[in-house]
């Protein structure tokens, strides 16, 4: 019993000392200085005096053989019903290991108590030696003192007090006895923490933080949000925002005004603030929107939906495709070179004869001029009586012959230009109407009458007149000059009609109207006819009488087209806008769909010889285009656009009718509806 | 048997989505729960590739989230927190109600806390994603930090929020990462550069807050302070680490007063002394800073890049140590903690008046101080053997990466332009306009000194013409007929005479505008598919380029004025 005594006063010693050491470490003061609680050393009140056993904490479990916490890692409890910590056990080895390493390992003894090791000090060293030698532990103990009777045993004869102690005073109370219970079963049962339980989780909360992540890159494998869209950061800011911008950053009235206009839209603004500038920092105010800016910024980040969009980073001009540089495809027009002036009235058409040395025009003025290419002068004007829709010169060159649509009649007229043997030549082969015995039927002849002109109609240089039953809008050649094929959109079924000049007769191709047709063409070198009804390009095959190919336009209402020389390309102009090219060995869609003209298209037209083609337009524009068409089946045309010229003037909303080349020159000719032909050279 | 018909929307796109409302069914919180859920968990609506179908036909927009993302939060153990404080609060407005103080004190201090430790690993996997997304987090939380306390939102938040904000300030300057800073009218923005990712942040000028006039929800930006705070404390926490620092900071002594040595050892004391942001940090070990050197590559095809990277390379360490050796003294007007924030990155000592606020290293007699920072037109008591120079100096230097001249600083005098360093350096001058304050910061060899106004004003000119080129050249097609006219009047009077031949030369404005007509035409060759997006894109360039002529024009007007305001004097 003696030696637990001593050995817990020693045990109490040992603490003091290492206080004292630990004291003496955190007086540093700049551990202090950051560390704000931690390393407070618990004091310890008993320095002084000896302690009382009631008062040892570290032994809670009462006079009980230690082995009965063998299986715990604990021994009894503290004051706040926390668990206390057994001392790590050691093995031998350890034990070993220890011995030889620490020089203090003769003075450690365990305290079976608690469990843990304990380092006695040179006093209690000296003390232990003193008790082993049977003497007085204490060494400043006076053996031999005077005696001092501290208690007396006289009895005194009188009590101090009149009446006995209360029995309560040596009663327990029960109240106070029920309220412990009550607090110690809810302390049992966790439904409240002692106050240092608190203290402990606040001093907690204050370092919560710690390595959270152990590497920089390395992610640990957990489920994480599927398919996670970062939120994009905030513009940065610009010159504008700055408290101090150039001065042309600073609104005007006019932008102000502006500014505040869209308060309603706020985001089509320029700049979401005012830009401000101030003379010196110390002037700038706080920014009144902060607060909301950054609410407005939190509300995004949670309830803006994310998606992913791809943005583009080309530049626009790398969608244009790399065409050839015209320099490199020249020869084409260049420019203005002649302008022919006569006609009182829009110019609907023109043609050029076979050599190119002649034009002839037609108009609402229901003329015809014959110009010579090269001067520019009216060589005839032939009157007829009805607006001049269409005009053809016989592509065969012994022929001198101009078909030209007026109303509802269509003239062959002989305009008496150029060579003279062919002129005569021209004459005597259409004086007699060659006889034949085909009865012309019905159909036909209800459709188109062939009459022979007076006399002042053949000195005019009319050689046949045709009256059709509807007003003829379009007339054609054949390539060899000997048939010819007439349009009268509004004739229903008869609406085509192909007439030999030869036998001066004429025969309806058709039986059954295909629609509206607006123009129809030979093929240059096969028995083909292109019929171009509202919205489709039919390919008949006159000698087999079949259909051969329907072509699709995707537009609206086609206005024109025309062949190339090779028979294998086809060009359709659309009143809704669009310059349309087909390439018939591909497919029956457009090869491609050129959309030069703001308006509507009036006129295409092919270079015989050069790969040029033109077409013009109601915006007054007439754009010549490169269209080159290789023999190589396998290359596609190459289409580039090469001039554009916008000469013409604008007449009642019509700006050009129509366009036409010269049949050895890179010349184009263009008839305006203000009554003006022109002519561009190269 | 016929096969069972499929329902519609059971699959694909109509089952890959669920509004709002939806979500709120399947997860049984209320909506003001839900909305926190997600802030804290990072949830966000999604934008369907096809909403009509996404919103399984119904018209109107809704708020979608993908399926798997509700899904997510459903297993998180966040929402048994959330339904506990809901019975917490419940009982809390019970007590209060019947007015049991005690027994409500009592449940008050069991007050349930989230803890969203694990769910800051799980938005952001890495140390980099945190850092990455940290430029909102600092935002709000130093714009929390200048906060009142608020209704219904703990006041520790706000004490925090400052704290981790200080912190993270004295780990930008031992790390020496700030790159660029700004003032704004809104307010300063730093830029620091952390393991290679950019942070971008603002600080609002002083008396931020103002009371909002109920179209903002403190609470809402509360949610997210409080997922912010424990984001940036685990960022601030790697940082110091990563520094040698102690996390919870510690002032190291040596750099300490002697004279304050007794006041030290008080708690609040030393968190204001932290705040001050002038003392260094104790390190946890010395470590020797490792100079980064780029590698040198022989002989490359990218050298102009390397040569780029080299030049980068060489400001940031031009900055880091702008301001070494310098001493700078404070005038109590200029923002304090901004200030001392910069400098200190960039390696000065400063120092202000006492009684201004504690941390003060030296006084204002101190010879040795090199700058004064002063806000004010006039100081009666002046040192020569200092510079006297207004704030906006210090913020232009670190821009530039280089001490610019003090004297367009001076006190009193008109400050030049304070230019952004946030715009795109390579920009189109033609898409963007560049004031010619900043193109003489970029190249000082490009305009002299003296007369670059004019300069500009005159390549101005040449602009203005060529916008403005077709009137101009017909006038002068006009005038040209008229000097031919003159020339046929003259042949005639002179006698015929064999004049020298002159060479022909090309008009550029001519090849100009038929390179450009050239261009109109091969324009219309787009193709059908790219038709619309190639015309708003040219929409937006002539947008641009007017911007840019207008603030041209304002420039070329303004510079004027001020031209015939100096003649006139």
């Amino acid at each position: 019993m003696l030696t637990r005594k001593i050995k817990r006063k020693l045990s109490n010693y040992g603490e003091t000392v290492q206080n004292e050491d630990a004291n003496s470490d955190s007086s540093d003061l700049t551990d202090k200085l950051g560390t704000n609680d931690e390393d407070e050393a618990p004091v310890n009140e008993y320095v002084d005096h000896d302690t009382s056993d009631e008062e040892d904490i570290r032994n809670t479990i009462g006079n009980v053989p230690m082995n009965w916490y063998d299986e715990y890692k604990h021994i009894g409890y503290d004051w706040d019903g926390e668990q206390i910590e057994k001392g790590a056990t050691r093995d031998q080895l350890d034990a070993f290991l220890q011995r030889i390493e620490d020089p203090e390992f003769w003075r450690t003894v365990k305290d079976p108590q608690t469990g843990r090791d304990v380092v006695l000090s040179d006093d209690d060293v000296n003390l232990i030696k003193r008790i082993n030698a049977q003497r007085v532990p204490d060494e400043g103990f006076d053996e031999y003192a005077p005696w001092i009777e501290w208690f007396t045993g006289e009895v005194m004869k009188m009590p101090l007090r009149k009446f006995p102690e209360h029995k309560r005073s040596f009663l327990p109370s029960k109240n106070e006895a029920k309220q412990v219970s009550k607090l110690v079963h809810a302390l049992k049962m966790g439904w409240i923490k002692s106050n240092s339980y608190y203290k402990k989780l606040k001093a907690k909360k204050k370092d919560r933080f710690y390595m959270l992540w152990q590497s920089d890159t390395d992610a640990e494998r957990m489920r994480r949000v599927h398919d996670h869209i970062p939120a994009p950061k905030r513009f940065l800011p610009g010159h504008a925002e700055s408290y101090n911008p150039p001065s042309e950053y600073l609104f005007d009235e006019r932008e102000l005004e502006q500014w505040n206009k869209q308060k309603e839209t706020p985001w089509k603004r320029k700049l979401h603030f005012i830009p401000e500038k101030y003379k010196t920092l110390r002037e700038v105010p706080a920014y009144p929107r902060f607060i909301k800016e950054r609410f407005l910024r939190c509300m995004d980040l949670y309830l803006c939906p994310r998606g992913i969009k791809l943005k583009l980073t080309i530049e626009p001009e790398a969608l244009v495709p790399k065409l050839p540089s015209p320099k490199n495809l020249q020869p084409f027009p260049t420019f203005l070179a002649i302008e022919y002036k006569g006609h009182d009235d829009m110019i609907r058409c023109i043609d050029t004869d076979k050599t190119g040395q002649y034009l002839v025009s037609g108009s609402d003025d229901s003329t015809i001029k014959i110009w010579e290419v090269n001067t520019g002068r009216c060589l005839k004007t032939v009157e007829t009586e009805d607006v001049v829709r269409s005009v053809k010169w016989c592509p065969n060159s012994a022929l001198s012959l101009i078909l030209i649509a007026s109303g509802n009649k269509v003239i062959l007229l002989n305009p008496n230009v150029g060579d003279f043997l062919i002129n005569s030549k021209t004459d005597s082969v259409l004086r007699d109407s060659p006889k034949s015995d085909t009865v012309i039927s019905e159909r036909v002849r209800t459709t188109v009458q062939w009459q022979e002109p007076s006399d002042a109609e053949y000195i005019k240089g009319y050689r046949a007149v045709l009256v059709h039953f509807k007003e003829v809008t379009h007339v054609t050649w054949h390539g060899k000059g000997d048939y010819f094929a007439v349009v009268m959109p509004d004739g229903q079924n008869r609406s085509v009609l192909i007439g030999q000049v030869s036998k001066r007769r004429s025969q309806l191709p058709f039986t059954r109207p295909k629609g509206l047709v607006q123009s129809v063409i030979f093929h240059p070198s096969k028995p083909y006819l292109f019929v171009a009804t509202q919205r489709h390009v039919r390919v008949y095959d006159l000698m087999e009488q079949t259909l051969v190919k329907k072509l699709v336009s995707n537009s609206q209402w086609i206005a024109t087209m025309d062949v190339h020389p090779g028979g294998d390309n086809l060009l359709v102009g659309t009143y809704d806008r669009k310059v349309l090219w087909f390439d018939l060995d591909l497919s029956t869609k457009p090869y491609q769909t050129l959309r030069l003209h703001g308006t509507a298209v009036r006129g295409v037209c092919y270079h015989k010889r050069y790969p040029l083609f033109a077409s013009c337009s109601d915006d007054k524009s007439l754009i010549v285009s490169h269209g080159m068409v290789y023999n190589d089946l396998m290359q596609n045309p190459l289409i580039v656009p090469l001039k554009r010229f916008e000469d013409h003037k604008k007449t009642n909303d019509f700006g050009l009718f129509n366009v036409c080349f010269h049949p050895l020159q890179p010349w184009v000719f263009s008839a305006g509806a203000d009554g003006t032909i022109k002519l561009y050279c190269n | 048997m016929v096969a069972k018909r499929k329902k519609k929307f059971t699959s694909g796109e109509g089952a890959r989505y669920i509004t709002r409302r939806g979500a709120l069914k399947k997860l049984q919180l209320s909506l003001k729960d839900f909305r926190r859920l997600c802030i804290l968990k990072g949830i966000y609506p999604r934008e369907p590739r096809n909403r009509n179908k996404a919103q399984k036909g119904r018209s109107g927009i809704k708020t979608l989230y993908h399926m798997k993302d509700i899904l997510f939060l459903m297993q998180e153990p966040i929402i048994w927190k959330l339904r506990d404080m809901k019975v917490f609060f419940r009982k809390v407005q019970r007590s209060r109600t019947i007015k049991e103080y005690g027994e409500m004190h009592k449940l008050l201090r069991k007050h349930p806390t989230l803890k969203l430790d694990n769910i800051v690993k799980e938005r952001y996997p890495t140390y980099i994603d945190a850092l990455r997304d940290l430029d909102d987090c600092l935002t709000l939380c130093f714009l929390f930090s200048t906060f009142p306390t608020l209704e219904h939102i703990g006041r520790d938040l706000f004490t925090l929020c400052r704290r981790l904000t200080v912190e993270f300030m004295h780990a930008v300057i031992h790390a020496k990462a700030l790159r660029k800073v700004f003032i704004s009218i809104k307010g300063y923005y730093y830029q620091v550069e952390i393991k290679g990712v950019t942070i971008t942040w603002i600080v609002p000028h002083q008396f931020s807050y103002q009371p909002q006039r109920g179209d903002v929800d403190f609470k809402i930006m509360s949610t997210f302070v409080e997922f912010y705070v424990i984001m940036l404390g685990f960022v601030n926490y790697r940082l110091y680490h990563s520094l040698n620092l102690f996390y919870p900071p510690k002032l190291s002594t040596e750099n300490l007063p002697i004279n304050d040595k007794s006041l030290v050892d008080k708690q609040a004391l030393a968190s204001e002394r932290i705040a001050a942001l002038n003392l260094s940090l104790n390190k946890t070990s010395e470590a020797v800073d490792e100079e980064v050197q780029l590698d040198e590559f022989p002989e490359n095809s990218t050298s102009e890049h390397m040569e780029e990277a080299k030049k980068e390379a060489e400001k940031i360490k031009k900055v880091k140590t702008l301001f070494q050796g310098l001493k700078f003294f404070l005038n109590r007007e200029v923002p304090r903690e901004s200030l001392v924030f910069i400098i200190r990155c960039c390696g000065g000592d400063v120092s202000w008046d006492k009684t201004l606020f504690v941390g003060s290293t030296f006084d204002e007699d101190d010879e040795t101080i090199t700058h004064q920072i002063a806000d004010r037109p006039i100081i009666d008591k002046q040192y020569i053997s200092r510079y006297y120079v207004q704030p906006q100096w210090v913020f232009d230097c670190i821009n530039a990466s280089e001490l610019l001249p003090v004297n367009k600083y001076f006190i009193g005098e008109i400050l030049p332009p304070h230019l952004s360093p946030f715009v795109d350096k390579d920009r189109d001058s033609y898409q963007q306009y560049i004031p010619p304050e900043e193109v003489k910061l970029r190249d000082p060899s490009s305009v002299p000194e003296e007369d670059d106004s004019e300069d500009e004003l005159q390549i101005n000119d040449v602009e203005t013409k060529n916008e403005s080129g077709s009137e101009e050249n017909e006038s002068d097609d006009d005038t040209e007929k008229m000097d031919e006219e003159e020339n046929v009047k003259e042949i005639q009077t002179k006698k015929l005479v064999v004049k020298p031949g002159t060479v022909e030369k090309e008009d550029p404005w001519q090849k100009h505008r038929l390179e450009k007509q050239e261009y109109r035409l091969r324009e219309k060759m787009v193709k059908n598919k790219h038709r619309r997006l190639y015309r708003s894109m040219m929409e937006g360039k002539k947008k641009r380029s007017k911007e840019v002529w207008l603030l041209k024009k304002k420039r070329r007007v303004l510079d004027e004025e001020v031209k015939t305001a100096k003649r006139t004097k």
